[in-house]
């Protein structure tokens, strides 16, 4: 949160979605989604505004392995290990982007253009081993497609 | 001109969804609009099943099927086929004669019997209209109107339909012990955390059919006399939460939820909750906390939510594809439902059956089918000639099952005897390249990550058992590993809190028992049977090199060395087992071991 624009969009949607502590990950998952990450200063507004303790907030955006405290790059890329992907090689799917890229889970490229992660069943299992960019999905992937689709996005650098 | 086709059906569920499904919809409409074929409707449906043939269109009434679609095919099929009335031949679903056939004769749905997911791709899950024309609402008036709500409890009782989220516990009894609960505020809970990796069952009913949840939640409401319900659903289905919310504002409109529904004193409202990715969220009290608003750990039970749940008021929590046996319960009788299933697991199950299989899809099957028919006689067997392995059902609380139980009936005890469980319905095949302590490592892995972290033997014992895995795959394990695997395991499962630790032992369990001689190969011979554990792997390049040098070029460690056109030679010691080189070779010239 750099601007007072920024605070008040993340104030309307507390005020907007809040009603009471209950709707904490709600709120919080709301506010991840326009924000794209919860930092410190994000954390301490929601829990100055719901009157909830700052360690409750805290607790929960540490706790659930979807809200991230860090800004991630312009492209998410997020691999599925799920068993039906693991067991069609996404594993091996994502060592190569880590390789590739020069970055492990959770990290994003120097450029800020990717960031990576490992997720849980995209529930693209017919596609395996499978993956997003962002929303874009992308199946049945091999090292050779997976050289397309990184310089698809690497060479355009623009929305796909 | 005759009138072949009025109906257009496009699959937009996930899978076909990430097959370009939504563009294929919009070219249809901008194709029939151009020939003035305008009163040809396209409806955009949820998952037909057969994801691996997607993406999927139907045409209606003339039954056609089609599968594989591109968007470019979309041309050819309105003109030579809504305008010129003959159905694309190439395009077809072929059945393994070569025929062509409509959906429900396909080889593939000749063995499932289809009560959840009757209305799954037969409708529109955007439009009420379209489910009250399938017979949408009519158990929820039948309830309201003609039943009390001790008739209602006593139906669902009589029915024997057992819980489809994975512990298999008696509905009616959950849903009679609600009602009898003291108090005067109570909540339908409908847990859709669906949070086993591989499965998709209830996203794909919830993208589907929404409003058959929706109709069961306010029927339970009814019965247990709750007037609040709440969705628990993964806030990674955005597709499903975004027709959920369509079905709730719909169904508000119609008077089918919310004040006085259908005219009477029965009021019931539902909201949504999102889960934000915890596993643990699944097990009921875990998940009451996540809804009010905590980190989602388990509660000490007794007492059980029906007495004391969610705001400590009593709260009944059913499983998404339990929730969508209840209308067609409700309208045909306890009777109807028994006469599916065997005696102790009655009705049908649904399960994604995913891995190395052909036909990786949705199917549901009437319990005490076999695991050999769903594997061969729906899933169509295992691709490229390779043999069948294991099968992996229950996700990470589940096993591994063996060929030598291919036989065994699918229901609750049958599996359990095994050592495995029904869980929510993921259904792996895995084929003889598969390394099962690798598979145990992997289980054990997202256990690790996903333990609460509340009570010791879970939070610790499963990342010592991740540790002497890691240590056998690595080439590094003795055979004190596999007595420790054996001890740690037994004790997690019998001393820890919830049920996410006590069932988190079973995929090695399971694999330690049917698989032993895998982990003797890994830890006697530092060998891995399966060429999976790439520590325990060498590469060498065989006398068929050409000495082209592609290997050693794109070697990311440059372990490759030799002159052009002479036999190259791989460096042991700087090899990182990547297997670049031979995905490189175009002699195949490279060989692992």
């Amino acid at each position: 949160m750099k601007n007072e624009e920024e605070k008040q969009i993340i104030l309307d949607i507390i005020r907007e979605h809040s009603e009471g502590p209950s709707s904490l990950v709600q709120v919080l998952t709301l506010i991840q989604e326009e924000h794209g990450y919860l930092p410190m200063n994000v954390q301490q507004l929601v829990a100055q505004e719901m009157k909830i303790p700052f360690s409750r907030v805290f607790e929960v955006t540490s706790f659930y392995s979807r809200f991230t405290t860090e800004q991630k790059g312009k492209y998410e890329i997020s691999v599925c290990l799920g068993t039906a992907c693991y067991v069609k090689g996404a594993q091996g799917i994502l060592d190569e982007i880590k390789r590739r890229l020069n970055i492990e889970e959770n990290q994003t490229t120097e450029d800020g253009l990717f960031s990576l992660v490992a997720s849980r069943c995209i529930g693209a299992c017919a596609l395996a081993p499978a993956m997003i960019i962002n929303k874009n999905v992308f199946g049945l992937l091999t090292k050779q497609k997976l050289t397309e689709v990184l310089a698809m996005y690497t060479e355009s650098n623009a929305e796909v | 001109m005759e009138r072949r086709c009025d109906r257009i059906y496009v699959c937009a569920g996930t899978g076909c969804v990430s097959g370009k499904s939504l563009t294929i919809i919009e070219n249809f409409e901008q194709a029939l609009q151009d020939c003035g074929q305008t009163d040809v409707k396209v409806i955009k449906t949820g998952c037909f099943g057969l994801c691996s043939m997607g993406p999927v269109v139907i045409t209606q009434p003339d039954d056609c099927f089609y599968s594989k679609i591109s968007p470019e095919d979309v041309a050819e099929i309105v003109h030579e086929h809504i305008v010129g009335g003959l159905p694309v031949q190439r395009l077809l679903f072929k059945n393994t004669g070569g025929e062509p056939v409509s959906l429900f004769e396909a080889d593939f749905y000749k063995k499932q019997k289809r009560v959840a997911l009757a209305r799954c791709g037969l409708i529109n899950p955007e439009d009420i209209d379209d489910y009250i024309a399938h017979e949408g609402f009519q158990a929820l008036e039948k309830a309201i109107r003609t039943m009390r709500p001790g008739e209602v409890v006593e139906l669902v009782t009589n029915s024997g339909l057992r819980g489809r989220g994975g512990a298999g516990f008696p509905t009616g009894q959950k849903w009679q012990f609600t009602m009898d609960a003291p108090g005067d505020k109570k909540y339908v809970v409908c847990n859709a955390d669906e949070g086993d990796p591989g499965a998709f069952m209830d996203r794909s009913l919830l993208e589907a059919d929404p409003l058959s949840v929706i109709e069961a939640m306010s029927i339970a409401g009814y019965a247990i006399g709750s007037d609040e319900g709440y969705i628990y659903v993964r806030a990674e289905y955005p597709l499903a939460i975004h027709r959920l919310e369509i079905a709730i504002k719909q169904a508000e409109e119609r008077g089918y939820l919310g004040n006085h529904i259908l005219g009477t004193d029965f009021c019931f409202q539902i909201s949504i909750r999102y889960g934000a990715g915890a596993f643990v969220c699944g097990e009921e009290t875990a998940l009451i906390s996540s809804i009010e608003g905590m980190k989602g750990t388990p509660r000490l039970r007794p007492p059980y939510p029906a007495v004391k749940g969610l705001f400590d008021c009593p709260t009944l929590i059913n499983n998404v594809e339990t929730l969508a046996n209840i209308g067609k319960i409700i309208l045909n009788g306890a009777d109807w439902f028994r006469s599916m299933g065997t005696e102790g697991s009655p009705g049908t199950k649904v399960f994604a059956l995913g891995g190395n299989v052909n036909n990786i899809c949705l199917v549901e099957v009437p319990m005490g089918i076999t695991l050999r028919e769903i594997v061969y006689d729906i899933g169509g067997g295992i691709p490229e000639g390779r043999g069948f392995k294991a099968a992996q059902t229950g996700g990470p609380s589940g096993g591994c099952i063996p060929s030598r139980h291919l036989n065994t009936p699918i229901d609750y005890e049958s599996l359990k005897e095994i050592g495995s469980m029904m869980g929510s319905g993921g259904l792996i095949v895995m084929d003889d390249s598969k390394c099962m302590v690798g598979i145990a490592k992997f289980f054990m892995q997202f256990m690790v990550e996903e333990s609460c972290g509340k009570c010791a033997p879970c939070r610790l014992g499963l990342v010592r058992l991740y540790e002497a895995l890691e240590r056998i795959t690595e080439g590094k394990g003795t055979m004190a590993d596999l007595q420790e695997l054996e001890e740690i395991a037994e004790m997690v499962r019998e001393m820890s809190f919830c049920a996410l630790g006590q069932t988190a032992p079973n995929p090695l369990l399971t694999t330690l028992q049917y698989f032993k001689e895998e982990y003797l190969a890994h830890i006697e011979e530092k060998r891995c049977p399966a060429g999976e554990c790439s520590a325990l792997l060498s590469y060498t390049i065989t006398e068929s090199c050409i000495g082209c040098t592609k290997c050693a070029r794109n070697c990311p460690v440059s372990a490759i060395s030799g002159k052009v056109k002479e036999r190259h030679s791989i460096d042991p010691s700087l090899c990182i087992k990547c297997g670049a080189c031979m995905d490189d070779c175009p002699v195949h010239a490279i060989t692992r071991a």
